[in-house]
This record gives C-alpha cells, sequence and structure tokens, in this order.
C-alpha cells in the first residue's frame, strides 16, 4: 500500500489528508512537531480572550483520525533524504515514504532587529507563541504595556487580544495608516481609526530600530527610528510571515522564498508535493502573489492535490480571488480584486462609500474603460461568497453590481439595508465623473 | 490565582473582576433575594406590598443596571471576552453554587411547597405569603408556589431581557427575538391567564402559547370539563389548544423553522435566552451527546404520546353520552394519524433521514401501534399495559418536574441553558422533527469563507457542530436548531446566516463553493 506522509498539520496538509482517505486506502502519516491534533490556527486569538478553550479551535474530535487511519506522528523532521524517500527526526527516529508533502507553512518574517533573542519578544504564528504569549503577557501586572510592531492582520489581532486583559498596546504601523498595502486609503484610515478607538496607541509612520533590553537580559522599551523609547514588557513582530523551510537546505529541493512547485503542486523533486502556507508557485496564477499565506488557499492546494495523487492529475487552479478578517468589532470580506493605491492597476478605478457611523464601508473596483467589475472589499456588511463568484464569472458591471447589491447581501435578518444610499452615492459620483 | 484552568492547555486569568457599578448592582439585586430569603424563613413583613415591591424591584433594578454597566461602556459588538476564565460561566465555584442553589428551589418548589410557605388549610405563610398581595391584585386568589414561580420567572427573563439587548445591541435579530419573549412571557404566561381567572372564575389556567405536549396536562379530563363547563369561549381556547398542534404550529414551522417558537415565543425559550445566555457554551458538542440526544428526546415523545392517549382514553365513554368522542374513535384516530406521518415519511422523506433515525421510527411505531392494539386484547379498566393515571403521574414526575425544572434550569451552570430544549422536550422534537423535513428555514453557509475557528459550535446551546457543516460548505439544516442566531452573531467572518428560503437545495451540497475553480469542483463532486 502507498504510503503518504504529510509533514505539517495545518489546514492545508490536513485537508489533503482528509481528501486522499475520501478517494482511497492509501497508508497516510501526518507528522507534527507543534500540537498533536489539528487546530484552527486563525483561531488562536480566542484561546487567549477566553471565548474557547483549547479543545473548542480543534474542529474534530481526537477519535476522529483513528476512524479515518490518519496516522498522527509527533516530531520534528530535520532532514529530507529524497534518495533514500527517508525522513529524519530530530529524536532519532526515522520513517520512509512513497510520496511526501510539505504543509510546513509559514514562521514569522523579521528584520533583523537588535534585540530579537530576548525572551518577552514574540510572533503570533503557532502554539507555541501563544504559550509564550501566555507566560509573558498574563494580565496587565506582569505586563503593562505591550509593543507591537507591523501593522497587519496578526498585529490587529493581538492588539485586541492584549486589550482584552486590559494590557496597554502601543502598535507601530510603518505605513500612515492601518494595512495600506492592502487596502486603499479611504478603508485603512477607518480602520486606524477604528483600532485607536478601543484604547490602542496606534503610531503611523513609526518604525522599530532596536529592542532595549534591561540589567536582567529581559525587555526593557522599544526604541523607535526617530529616537523615542517606548517603556514596555513585551514586543509583539507581526511584520508578516514567511514559508517555514529551512529543515529542506541540502534535500535538494528547490526553494526560492517559498518552496517552488508546479501547477501541479510537485516540486523539483519527482513524488514531492508542497502545499499551504510554504508553496511558492514558479509562475504566479493571475494576480496571485506565488507565496499564498491564506487559510484558503491552503485548503484548496490540499483539496487539488488530493485529487492528482488519487489517480487524476489536477491543477491547482483557484478560482476568483476571496478573503476576510475582522479587525476588532468590524468583519471585512473581500471578492475579486480591490488593490490599495500601492499596487493599484492603471485601468483600475475605485468607488468608495462609507457610512456615517465610520464603522461600515465598501469599495468597489472597475475598470476604467469597460466599467467591468473587478472586486470589492466590504467592512461591517456581510456578503454571498457565492453571488460575486457568478458575478465574477459573467463579467458584469460596476454598475450592474451595485444596483443588485442587495442579492448578495449576507447580512442577518431584519438589518438594516444600506444599499439604497449606496446607489445614490454611486450615482452622484459617476454624475461628476462624467461632467 | 491559577493561571492554568480546568480543561485548558493553556489558560489565563480573567480579564478583570467586576467594576465599581457592577459590584453596585450585584449587590442591590442580592438585597432584593435577601427579602425572598427572609420570607421564605417566615420573617414576618408589616406591610407586604411595599416589601415584596422593594424586592421585585431591586432584582430587576440590579439585573438591568449590571446589564447596562457591562456593556453600555463597550463597543457594540461580541461581548465574549473572558467567559471560560470565569467561575461562574465556566463550572468553577460560582457556577456549582448557582447550580446547587437553584436546583435545591426547584426541588421546593415542585416537591415541598410547604418549605416555601404553602398551607393546605389558611393563609399562606413564608415567601407565598409574601406575594398574595400581588395575586390578589390580578386574580383575585391568594398566591400559590406557582404564582410565585410565573412571578419570578417573569421577572427573569424580563431584566435578563435587558441584559441580552444590551450584549447584542448591534444585532437586530437578537434585539427583536429578545422583546418577542419578554413580551410573550409578560403578557401570555403571566398576565392573560391571571386576567381571566378574574374575569371568569371557571376558565383554567391556560397560557395560550404554552402548547401540546410541551402542555402535556392540557387534555386531562377537569381541564376539558372546565373547558366545556366555562362556554364558549372555554370551547374556544379548547379549539384553539387542537388547531395550536395540528394546523398553526405545521404552517409557521413550515414557513420560519421551530424558532418561531422556541426562541421568540416559548417560555423555556425565552428564560434559556436571557437568564441562560451565560451558559450557552457549556453544551455538549460530542457525537455521542448528539446520539444520546436523538434517543432521549425522541423517547420522550413517544411517552408523551402513549400518556396523552391513554389519559384521554381513560375518561373517554363507549358512547357519545359523555364525550363527543368514544373510545373507540378516539383510539382509531389517533392511530390513523401516526400511521399517516409514518407513511409520509418513509414514502416522501426516507432518503433525507438517516438509518439510526429510520431505525428510531420504525422502532417507535411499532411500539405504540402495539400498545395500542394491547387495548384489544386488555379490556375494561386497563389501558394499554399501565394504568393512565400511572403513566401521568410518572410523566408529570419525570419529565414535567424532574427534567423540565431540576435539570433543565437548575443545571443551567453545569450542563448548560437548553438541556431540557435539547435532550427533553417533545414540542422541540416534533417542530424539529418538522424542521429537519418539512421546513423553508436554515442556516445558510457563505461559501468558502468559513475558517473552523469553532464560534459556531462554541456558541451553539444546542450543543450542534455547526462548524463541522460551515468548513465543508454546507447549509445547516438540523432538527434541533433553535435559531437562535449566535452562531451567525459570534462568526467573525460572516459565514453564517439564518434565512428561509425554497425547499430545493436547502439541504444537498452540490452548489458547495469553497473556492476552487468551479470544473475542479464538478470533478470533486463526480464519483470517482
Amino acid at each position: 500500500m502507498e504510503h503518504i506522509v504529510i509533514i505539517g498539520n495545518g489546514i492545508a496538509g490536513v485537508t489533503a489528508a482528509r481528501h486522499i482517505r475520501k478517494l482511497s486506502d492509501k497508508k497516510i502519516s501526518i507528522i507534527s512537531s507543534e500540537a498533536t491534533h489539528f487546530f484552527s490556527r486563525t483561531a488562536l486569538m480566542y484561546v487567549y480572550m477566553g471565548h474557547m478553550r483549547w479543545t473548542d479551535i480543534e474542529p474534530y474530535e481526537p477519535h476522529f483520525w483513528e476512524k479515518n487511519r490518519l496516522e498522527l506522528l509527533h516530531g520534528y523532521v530535520e532532514r529530507v533524504a529524497p534518495e533514500k524517500k527517508a525522513l529524519y527526526f530530530s529524536d532519532g527516529r526515522s520513517i520512509t515514504y512513497d510520496k511526501l508533502i510539505l504543509a510546513t507553512g509559514s514562521k514569522t518574517n523579521t528584520f533583523g532587529w537588535k534585540g530579537l533573542e530576548l525572551p518577552q519578544v514574540l510572533g503570533l504564528v503557532n502554539k507555541q507563541d501563544l504559550e509564550k504569549l501566555e507566560r509573558v503577557a498574563p494580565n496587565k501586572q506582569v505586563c503593562p504595556r505591550a509593543v507591537i510592531v507591523g501593522g497587519g492582520l496578526i498585529g490587529v489581532e493581538l492588539a485586541e487580544m492584549l486589550r482584552t486583559r486590559g494590557i496597554a498596546v502601543t502598535f507601530l504601523v510603518r505605513e500612515d495608516a492601518f494595512w495600506t498595502g492592502v487596502l486603499p486609503k479611504g478603508e485603512a484610515q477607518m480602520i486606524s481609526r477604528h483600532i485607536a478607538s478601543h484604547g490602542v496607541d496606534l503610531r503611523h509612520g513609526t518604525n522599530m530600530d532596536a529592542i532595549l533590553p534591561d540589567e536582567q537580559g529581559n525587555v526593557r522599551a522599544v526604541l523607535t527610528t526617530d529616537g523615542e523609547e517606548i517603556p514596555c514588557s513585551m514586543v509583539g513582530i507581526t511584520t508578516g510571515v514567511k514559508p517555514n523551510i529551512e529543515f529542506l537546505q541540502g534535500s535538494g529541493i528547490a526553494t526560492d522564498r517559498g518552496i517552488l512547485v508546479d501547477r501541479t503542486l510537485e516540486t523539483s523533486v519527482k513524488g514531492i508535493f508542497a502545499i499551504g502556507d510554504c508553496a511558492q508557485q514558479r509562475e504566479p496564477i493571475g494576480n496571485r502573489p506565488p507565496v499564498e499565506a491564506v487559510w484558503y488557499t491552503g485548503r484548496m492546494m490540499g483539496e487539488a492535490l488530493a485529487r492528482t495523487l488519487c489517480g487524476t492529475p489536477t491543477e491547482y487552479r483557484p478560482s476568483h480571488w476571496f478573503n476576510s478578517a475582522k479587525f476588532f468589532d468590524i468583519e471585512y470580506q473581500t471578492y475579486g480584486w480591490v488593490f490599495s493605491e500601492a499596487r493599484r492597476k492603471e485601468y483600475e478605478v475605485h468607488f468608495h462609500w462609507r457610512h456615517r457611523d465610520d464603522d461600515k464601508c465598501i469599495t468597489v473596483a472597475y475598470h476604467r474603460d469597460t466599467g467591468k467589475f473587478l472586486g470589492i472589499n466590504t467592512f461591517g456588511i456581510r456578503m454571498r461568497h457565492e453571488v460575486f463568484e457568478r458575478w465574477l464569472n459573467e463579467d458584469r458591471a460596476a454598475g450592474y453590481v451595485i444596483q443588485h447589491l442587495r442579492e448578495a447581501n449576507f447580512d442577518p435578518e431584519f438589518y438594516r439595508g444600506y444599499e439604497t444610499e449606496i446607489v445614490n452615492a454611486f450615482n452622484t459620483q459617476q454624475k461628476q465623473t462624467v461632467l | 490565582m491559577s493561571t492554568l484552568s480546568r480543561d485548558m492547555s493553556i489558560g489565563g486569568q480573567p480579564p478583570q473582576s467586576l467594576n465599581i457599578q457592577q459590584k453596585l448592582a450585584t449587590l442591590l439585586g442580592i438585597m432584593g433575594l435577601v427579602i425572598l430569603l427572609l420570607a421564605t424563613f417566615n420573617v414576618q413583613f408589616p406591610n407586604k406590598t411595599l416589601w415584596l415591591t422593594l424586592s421585585l424591584s431591586a432584582i430587576t433594578a440590579g439585573t438591568i443596571w449590571f446589564g447596562a454597566a457591562s456593556y453600555l461602556s463597550k463597543h457594540p459588538g461580541i461581548k465574549n471576552d473572558g467567559v471560560f476564565f470565569k467561575s461562574v460561566s465556566h463550572r468553577g465555584f460560582w457556577g456549582w453554587v448557582l447550580g446547587i442553589g437553584l436546583t435545591i428551589f426547584y426541588i421546593l418548589l415542585y416537591f415541598f411547597p410547604e418549605y416555601l410557605g404553602l398551607t393546605r388549610e389558611g393563609d399562606n405563610k413564608g415567601i407565598i405569603a409574601l406575594f398574595d398581595p400581588l395575586s390578589r391584585f390580578l386574580s383575585g386568589n391568594p398566591a400559590s408556589q406557582w404564582f410565585v414561580y410565573g412571578t419570578l420567572y417573569t421577572v427573569a427573563i424580563f431584566a435578563f431581557g435587558f441584559k441580552f439587548i444590551w450584549k447584542y445591541r448591534h444585532n437586530r435579530y437578537e434585539i427583536l427575538r429578545t422583546i418577542s419573549v419578554m413580551f410573550f412571557q409578560t403578557s401570555f404566561a403571566f398576565l392573560i391567564p391571571e386576567i381571566m381567572a378574574r374575569l371568569n372564575g371557571t376558565l383554567p389556567y391556560y397560557d395560550l402559547k404554552n402548547i401540546w405536549p410541551l402542555n402535556y396536562y392540557n387534555f386531562e379530563r377537569y381541564r376539558i370539563n372546565a373547558f366545556i363547563d366555562a362556554g364558549d369561549i372555554g370551547i374556544a381556547m379548547l379549539i384553539f389548544g387542537v388547531l395550536s398542534i395540528f394546523v398553526i404550529t405545521p404552517v409557521l414551522t413550515y414557513f420560519y423553522g421551530k424558532r418561531w417558537y422556541c426562541s421568540w415565543v416559548c417560555g423555556c425559550g425565552g428564560l434559556a435566552e436571557t437568564a441562560g445566555d451565560p451558559f450557552r457554551h457549556l453544551s455538549d458538542k460530542s457525537v455521542f451527546a448528539w446520539k444520546v440526544e436523538r434517543w432521549v428526546v425522541h423517547s420522550v415523545v413517544v411517552f408523551v404520546t402513549l400518556m396523552t392517549t391513554a389519559v384521554i382514553y381513560s375518561y373517554l365513554g363507549h358512547d357519545t353520552s359523555k364525550y363527543w368522542l368514544t373510545k373507540n374513535t378516539f383510539l382509531l384516530g389517533v392511530a390513523g394519524l401516526l400511521t399517516l406521518v409514518f407513511v409520509w415519511v418513509m414514502v416522501f422523506k426516507r432518503a433525507q433521514l438517516q438509518k439510526d433515525a429510520q431505525y428510531g421510527a420504525i422502532g417507535y411505531f411499532v411500539i405504540i401501534m402495539g400498545l395500542i392494539g394491547f387495548h384489544f386484547i386488555s379490556g375494561e379498566g386497563n389501558v394499554f399495559l399501565f394504568k393512565a393515571e400511572a403513566l401521568r403521574k410518572t410523566y408529570a414526575f419525570l419529565i414535567g418536574a424532574v427534567f423540565s425544572g431540576v435539570i433543565g434550569v437548575g443545571f443551567y451552570p453545569i450542563l448548560g441553558n437548553r438541556v431540557w430544549c435539547r435532550f427533553g422536550c417533545p414540542m422541540a422534537a416534533i417542530l424539529g422533527f418538522q424542521q429537519r423535513l418539512f421546513s423553508r428555514f436554515r442556516i445558510t453557509t457563505n461559501g468558502g469563507q468559513c475558517i473552523s475557528c469553532g464560534n459556531c459550535s462554541t456558541y451553539c446551546e444546542m450543543g450542534i457542530d455547526v462548524r463541522a457543516y460551515a468548513q465543508k460548505g454546507q447549509n445547516i439544516v438540523r432538527s434541533s436548531c433553535v435559531g437562535c442566531g449566535i452562531c451567525s452573531a459570534v462568526c467573525p467572518r460572516g459565514v453564517l446566516k439564518l434565512e428561509n428560503g425554497p425547499l430545493q437545495g436547502r439541504i444537498d451540497s452540490q452548489d458547495i463553493l469553497l473556492g476552487n475553480d468551479v470544473d475542479l469542483m464538478k470533478v470533486i463532486q463526480s464519483p470517482k
């Protein structure tokens, strides 16, 4: 029986395993050094916030793995030897495989600051990070103030987490508003205001220079490039993530930022595949970055690879881009492509509407010449994935999408609708453009 | 203080202890309760009206103030910070104290009302006496233990309703639903029956929204006689009771799912959704619990059907001189109706039922038909195998008192707030059966947006593993879902929506869209 070994039990690896089991009888082993069972990485924050226990963020009950004959191995793979089809663990064990799936995910991206090695410096990517956070910042007595560096999705989560325990947070954001690498200005500024309204000391245009220790070698303060010292007991590094692939050095598997894969997710070595955050497409797909560190893409790659391994060669062909997040109380969804000012295509035009309460807004991107709908960002209003998938497939015009926005609304029943207001704003803007 | 909590690999400390306002509000509420407690121990209050007013006002105001102090200073949004760190909401010391206290109250209420001051002859004593002025004001009669209970129950739904509305003040579905249960409890369950008793003394106490089989005693002989004796209005109420079961309930459930009742109207649901809200995450989500649920709750349905049939049968006559219905017509009618439902399910809905549900349906059907068959063998005196009265007493004790009261509410802080609704309520089971098979209601999953975080499953008071469906892109159509809407509220990614829609494509996940190219989805769905 063919033995498929998966390194990594995150969403990509576990989705691959589940689908291989659905489609075949192969022997499947999943290796992890992080956690005994699969958990939802995106839910780490809720454990610290007391919304859920650890067991609650595990999507499957313990008996699931045995019932589906998914063998779970706990250990750290130190070396991959493709010529022997063998894996060597840090504790001296080794196993062999017929097919290997690398789904090792991401780790915190840092920029070589001084003081990174101090015990109260952490990212928020894995279970160990959460355990460390619990030790370093259990409450505001032990940790009166934290500094977070890097204005992205993980940074705002960490800020929200720390605020639930009354810990003061200074949030250093390089740009002049939150996440402007991705969000258009109007949205980024609204989210910045919302973050600040939660008592976060948000510092735009501020960079960290170094982390300063005290005599005991603990974090004492953060020094900004402007020369300001911000006293703190903990530093959160949330300047993005990078593929977790160091252990592949010398294995002969080609890597760049991530593990290079073709469209069937196969690496440079036959029979070895890479999926999820650690994979890098040799040829980027559409507007997608070559390394996609997103829950959903990990899941899609896992599904596609399972097909390939079970006899139906299947390329990873993601449909239209979508993503979601939540910034404190404001939910965010995106369908299709809406680029920030920094990355906006030369043909891309935006329609932006913001509610007077400053907690809801949408941005619709469309083609300057054809009026074709390119994508939507929605904040504080839930919208239907299925409907936007359809409209994008049908090449609808932005005007059509905005006129029919009610069909896409996914807010709970009895919620106020904002469609009329949005349509009026759009018509006004169109008239102005024409004039 | 320990940083590790039981059952957590990683735990934390409470985010903060109560703030000053919350402490003062708690003190106020406790002062109101102390008055009740003193009354229970027969402390004589000189002016009962004044002290009862003081007590109930303090409890209500304290609770509402606590809610305001908890939520109004914060942003509108989800307020689950520290739920698993708090002693009272995570089966800690205060959780157990509360659970044991409530349980003792229910045991006294159901089995030892004399300790609450109920006296057979003469004036009431204790806490019941304290409520006499209010009862006399409403119905003209002295209070009973049930009046005390009903009043406190209404106060709880009303006061905690405010707290709940403030907690979810960003969510109009939750606000309207809560106003609805507050209204139905205050009017239908509490005021209207008392006032009707004042207007027409012969009418039996009737909470019109309390439908058989939840109201398992509605067709007992003394009530039927009372309805008939009360003339037209009594007959009208009796007809309404029957119509509720066979017409109103199925129609509303078809259009809106069972939520129209369980989380918009029902008193048990009302208490669970308001006072019980802080305990919703304590429900057991395991597959095992789901199995137990299905067996237990459907057994209760069988039990109540048998019991009611037996009770009605026992007082009907052989000819139409006593009642319009005769023993045989009635029994044949019941058998016929059950057969109709059974055949309909087996013929049209078989594919939608899981295997064990089919076994269950067949088994139960055989039992019921078998027992009815015994009638023709067992002859007079005995109804079925048992005496009807014995069946009724057993049901009233086991289900009516122990399950719905002592366990159902007393164990809120231990087993969660919907234990009764999930494992015990025959009404919920019947509505759920219809919801599963013949209703427009479903919880829609928003394409591929689920991140498997587990908030939905954790905060499902009915113990449904919502995430298991959502992460596969499937809609959720479960008989137990009471439509409280909290899974949708707590979802951080906007994945879940309660809605009513066409039956076509309600359950099947052919249209699932997890994000891969449509061609690929077709490939995956085609048989290998």
